[in-house]
């Protein structure tokens, strides 16, 4: 395939080239050319307000589809406890089964108590599970490996996993291994009812636009999907499925964890995961202004954001930092407390349901994203804050 | 020790926008940069060499212009550059960018080879991860540290959701990296001076002996279908009267829809 610009319709009148995030539409004899930077990915298809692009199938576009079927998901674990999103995806995994006609399966490394009846109850029709010490703990060559070679010999045609650490980490290697398609971070997912391919939407160019990826020919499709955006299924105590126990004889690893730190804060540092995000930026103040954003996301059960302005301060360690440069995060609620909202920052937390913005500049851009705004004082209006939420809650 | 740091010239993501009536990009006059991610990456190469001793090689895929990414590395301080360039790695996805950039690497030579995390247009964070696997490499994603280094093993902070692993590898070993890890230098003015004299080292498809089918659109699974812009919040609500008003007027908001 390859974009074309037809000279005959062209006016040379600029839109594309504006429309064109890689710079490789150039004017030429005032007629728009495409260049060698062109990297298909179709952003000026239909700007022209005269068709004049289009773009042309060659004959190496046409494959062989893949086989495969079944939709699988990953259920990640760290300490015996499965992570939020693994649930997540059988929600979205019990969906796109249904619509595909399918059996939905999960696979689980290391060993969980309950864990493979859990995956049942929610959801899953089958479980492929791996309770060898080996893979107790996360490393990316025996995951990767293992899941390869389950899905060399099951063929599911669609695999997913949580956009985590772990999932972002090892998943690719197996895309590699295995020749196919891997679409990360996915915020939607739906069949195409004509050609049964996953219709996967996902946040680039930092979250400032949204694309939607196609693995038309080789299966399995992949896809890492970001926590907290896809429901849950319903949990149903006396579901029935079928566990299979999987070994892990091939599990070579060339990596070792020596020791997993991990955050002791009184308020949780796990934004990714977290329902509500109470954040400071410079309009803080400093560190006895953080000190109240603490007390109120005591009181709501709040993690501790940061812009990167109150981080350069050193009032607050990099590990809250959310924005282009730090964590991008999607919580339910999200109180930006004295952030101005440029946009490095608001890249990273956009997507959250409801943006609480508290400022003394009426003219802050954060008021811009605002589901609510309040202009004020952060000394004054916190406190305030906290008590009525404990009133309202009762504590 | 030899060290190959993997650089990706993008557009400034930050001016990057979509006009939401016409849902086409917007991006008069935005500058290309280095990745961010990937300066960290090249500071990293630099350090690594200050102790353990060696040779730093700055490796891109891109078009010609992508030339004036490795120019910027020279001027702080990387030994080599090589940019691979043809006309048929258009239209690659991180699998085909991947497997392009392996093939380089193979040609180059490499014990460490450093990614940053990952772009900030493509936003994946799959290229180095998948490198690492066509080469046959460990790879620990997510590196905010690097306690040790010798020969034949390495040591790293990886960060996780939750805090951090530490995390022991053998060398040869690919590693991509946050901004946690270090403070990118500045170009030195004997820098400049060299990356304005440097000889840049091309390398085709053909040098690379790399398999035409996987290279570009062809060797690529995935497919951009189509671009749009983001969803824009709707009912925004400026909370107005005194303090002690608008906070009533938002708990009340909040508890309406059960937020507390
Ligand atoms: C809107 C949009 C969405 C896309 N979504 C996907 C997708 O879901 N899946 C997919 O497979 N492809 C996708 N692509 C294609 C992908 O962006 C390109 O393949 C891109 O060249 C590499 O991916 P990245 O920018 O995400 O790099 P990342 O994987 O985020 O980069 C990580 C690191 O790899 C190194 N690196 C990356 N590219 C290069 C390079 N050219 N030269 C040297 N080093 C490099 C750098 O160290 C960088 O920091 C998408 C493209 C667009 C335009």
């Amino acid at each position: 395939m390859f974009i074309k610009v037809n000279r005959e319709k062209c006016t040379g009148c600029s839109l594309c080239i504006s429309s064109c995030p890689y710079d490789a539409i150039v004017l030429h004899e005032e007629r728009a050319q495409i260049t060698p930077l062109c990297q298909l990915c179709r952003a000026c298809l239909g700007v022209c307000p005269e068709g004049a692009i289009s773009e042309v199938a060659e004959a190496s576009d046409q494959k062989e589809k893949g086989q495969g079927s079944g939709v699988w998901v990953f259920a990640e674990q760290r300490d015996g406890v499965i992570a939020g999103v693994s649930l997540e995806l059988l929600g979205a995994g019990r969906r796109l089964a249904g619509q595909l006609g399918t059996d939905l399966s999960a696979v689980l490394f290391g060993k969980v108590g309950p864990g493979p009846e859990e995956l049942i109850r929610w959801g899953a029709d089958r479980v492929y599970y791996c309770a060898d010490d080996s893979v107790a703990n996360f490393n990316d060559e025996p995951y990767a490996r293992l899941l390869a070679d389950l899905i060399t010999e099951h063929r599911p045609e669609i695999v997913l996993a949580g956009a985590t650490a772990i999932g972002r980490s090892f998943i690719p290697r197996i895309a590699a291994r295995l020749h196919t398609g891997l679409t990360a971070d996915c915020t939607s997912l739906e069949i195409d009812p004509e050609t049964r391919d996953l219709l996967q939407v996902r946040p680039a160019f930092g979250g400032n636009i949204m694309a939607t990826i196609l693995c038309p020919h080789t299966r399995p499709q992949m896809a890492t999907v970001r926590p907290r955006v896809m429901k849950p299924a319903e949990y149903a105590s006396d579901r029935k499925g079928e566990i299979i126990p999987v070994s892990a004889a091939q599990a070579v690893s060339r990596t070792r964890v020596v020791e997993t730190i991990r955050e002791v804060s009184e308020v949780a540092v796990n934004l990714a995961d977290a329902n509500i995000i109470v954040a400071g930026g410079r309009g803080v103040g400093g560190e006895k202004g953080f000190a109240l954003l603490f007390e109120l996301a005591d009181a709501l059960g709040a993690s501790i954001g940061a812009s990167r302005g109150a981080v350069d301060e050193g009032w607050i360690p990099y590990r809250h930092q959310v924005g282009q440069t730090g964590k991008t995060v999607g919580p339910k609620i999200y109180i930006a407390c004295g952030i101005s909202g440029a946009v490095q920052h608001v890249v990273g937390m956009q997507s959250s349901d409801i943006i609480i913005a508290i400022n003394k500049n009426p003219e802050a851009p954060i008021f811009n994203i605002a589901t609510y705004g309040i202009v004020g004082e952060i000394a004054e209006i916190i406190p305030l804050l906290t008590r009525k939420i404990r009133e309202a809650k009762g504590l | 020790m030899k060290i190959v740091v993997c650089i990706k010239q993008v557009p400034d993501t930050a001016e990057v926008r979509i006009n939401p009536e016409t849902n086409t990009l917007v991006r008069d006059g935005v500058p290309s940069i280095i990745n961010p991610y990937d300066m960290h990456a090249l500071e990293a190469a630099l350090q690594i060499r200050e102790t353990a001793g060696g040779e730093v090689t700055a490796l891109t895929m891109g078009p010609p212009q992508a030339e004036a990414a490795l120019r910027e590395a020279i001027s702080m301080g990387v030994d080599k550059a090589v940019l691979v360039t043809d006309r048929l790695f258009a239209g690659s996805d991180t699998w085909a960018t991947a497997y392009t950039l392996c093939k380089a690497v193979e040609h180059i030579g490499a014990d460490i080879i450093l990614c940053g995390k990952q772009a900030i247009d493509g936003d994946t964070a799959q290229v180095g991860p998948e490198m690492a696997e066509f080469l046959d490499m460990p790879h620990v994603a997510y590196v905010r540290k690097i306690d040790e280094v010798t020969n034949n093993r390495i040591v790293v902070q990886r960060l996780m959701d939750d805090g951090y692993d530490v995390v022991e590898s053998a060398v040869p070993v690919l590693l991509t990296v946050v901004r946690e890890l270090n403070i990118p230098r500045m170009p030195s003015l004997k820098g400049k001076m060299a990356a304005k004299k440097a000889a840049i080292i091309r390398l085709t498809a053909a040098d690379l002996k790399a398999d035409e089918n996987s290279l570009g659109l062809k060797g690529s699974p995935t497919q951009v279908k189509n671009i749009f812009a983001p969803e824009a919040k709707t009912n925004r609500m400026m909370l107005s009267g005194t303090a002690e008003e608008s906070i009533d007027q938002l708990v009340k908001e909040l508890a309406a829809m059960k937020c507390l």
